[in-house]
């Protein structure tokens, strides 16, 4: 099984990104062989759609579950639509977060968060 | 000939001066503040026309797609997702661009036109009026904008525009012959109206300034304007009577003094469009 972690660094130590669409990285770890990679969320930089497009980038990496914060409908929608399930952390590490994902212990988020709650202070595209 | 009217601040009194100006200098006043559109409340036009504005949006044939992904590359908006077997359009993202539809190398791709809202058009007296309205939820004013500006393109119009310096208000200003910038004697008027200054410069639109509820403080604005070699049009007093008029919904030249006023501002743009 393949899970998918938005986070702050590279790191399994690095702590989680409560933002989906505009987190840094994306943590996947898949325990059939134990292996460990973060990728540069390819969103990050877009005017509009950021979620949309973090979403695309964790669909095609055939995660089966994603651990954030926050997510916004259209990257809910997208995920959704390709299956994949989603879960919400608390705060903590990466690895925290898979471990509690492991034990059965975090909570599925069903209900987007509204629309650019993840933009925070950051200046908007206009 | 289009005279485009915009602020900077929200709230300095666009729609007071372009529709107060339009009766007196003739032709068409234009709402382009299409997100919240108020001037026909105070010219109270007959609307005899309506006309929705659409923007072409993807339409996937599955019997042809192949999910190769083109179209979700492509498309700079970040509007199309590929997830399981199915193509996801997030059609408030689109733009109507149509590359996806270029991008599709098997032809599953079709446009169907999707309105974000509408145009009316009417009557004020001699006054021809047009306004945009955006519908409630929908984030893309541009195209209303443009359609707009298209109806009436050499005519002489007042163009209303939104506040602030956004994407909404280079479009309405864009293609004008003369800008006309209005603010208010307040710190606050006078931050934003740099930041239109600096736009219409960078778009090098000739222009001018009304000072609307002017005061003792005017004189902030004036330095400003002094210091900046920006041409001073006139100006409309602080005065319970306009507070009065203006939320009757009437316009102030049905006041004597006020038409005065407005003649006077119409007399002095006519002069520097002349010029310029």
């Amino acid at each position: 099984m393949k899970v998918c972690v938005s986070s702050s660094g590279k790191e399994k130590s690095s702590n989680v990104d409560f933002r989906f669409g505009r987190c840094s990285y994306f943590a996947i770890y898949d325990s059939e062989n134990a292996e460990f990679k973060a990728l540069e969320n390819a969103g990050i930089a877009s005017a509009q759609g950021a979620g949309i497009a973090a979403a695309q980038q964790v669909v095609d990496e055939k995660v089966d579950a994603v651990i954030t914060g926050n997510m916004g409908p259209n990257a809910m929608n997208l995920l959704k639509a390709a299956g994949i399930k989603i879960f919400g952390a608390a705060g903590g590490t990466v690895e925290g977060a898979i471990k509690l994902f492991q034990e059965n212990k975090l909570e599925s988020i069903e209900k987007p968060a509204p629309a650019h709650s993840g933009m925070g202070n950051q200046k908007r595209g206009w | 000939m289009q005279i485009s009217v915009l602020s900077g601040k929200g709230g300095t009194g666009k729609t007071t001066i372009a529709t107060n100006l339009a009766v007196i200098m003739g032709g068409y006043y234009v709402d382009c503040d299409v997100e919240e559109p108020n001037g026909f409340i105070f010219l109270k036009p007959n609307i005899s026309k309506s006309k929705d504005v659409s923007i072409p949006t993807p339409q996937i044939d599955y019997t042809k797609c192949t999910l190769c992904k083109k179209c979700v590359q492509v498309c700079q908006f970040n509007a199309l997702g590929i997830a399981g077997n199915q193509v996801v359009v997030f059609e408030k993202l689109c733009h109507g661009c149509g590359a996806c539809l270029l991008a599709c190398p098997d032809g599953a791709i079709s446009e169907k036109e999707r309105a974000i809202g509408k145009i009316d058009a009417g009557q004020s007296g001699e006054l021809k009026c047009l306004q945009g309205v955006l519908n409630v939820g929908e984030p893309m004013a541009g195209p209303i904008i443009r359609d707009l500006k298209e109806m009436v393109k050499e005519e002489s119009s007042l163009i209303d525009c939104s506040p602030g310096s956004s994407c909404n208000v280079v479009k309405a200003i864009s293609g004008a012959h003369y800008a006309i910038l209005v603010t208010e004697p307040t710190a606050f008027g006078l931050h934003d109206l740099k930041i239109a200054v600096e736009l219409v410069r960078k778009l090098k639109l000739p222009f001018g300034l009304i000072i609307n509820r002017g005061n003792d403080d005017n004189r902030m604005i004036i330095d400003y304007c002094e210091k900046e070699k920006i041409r001073l049009l006139g100006v409309i007093p602080f005065d319970r009577r306009v507070a009065e008029i203006y939320s009757r919904g009437n316009l102030l030249i049905e006041d004597e003094h006020y038409r005065e006023i407005f003649e006077e501002l119409a007399e002095n743009i006519r002069e520097v469009v002349r010029c310029s």
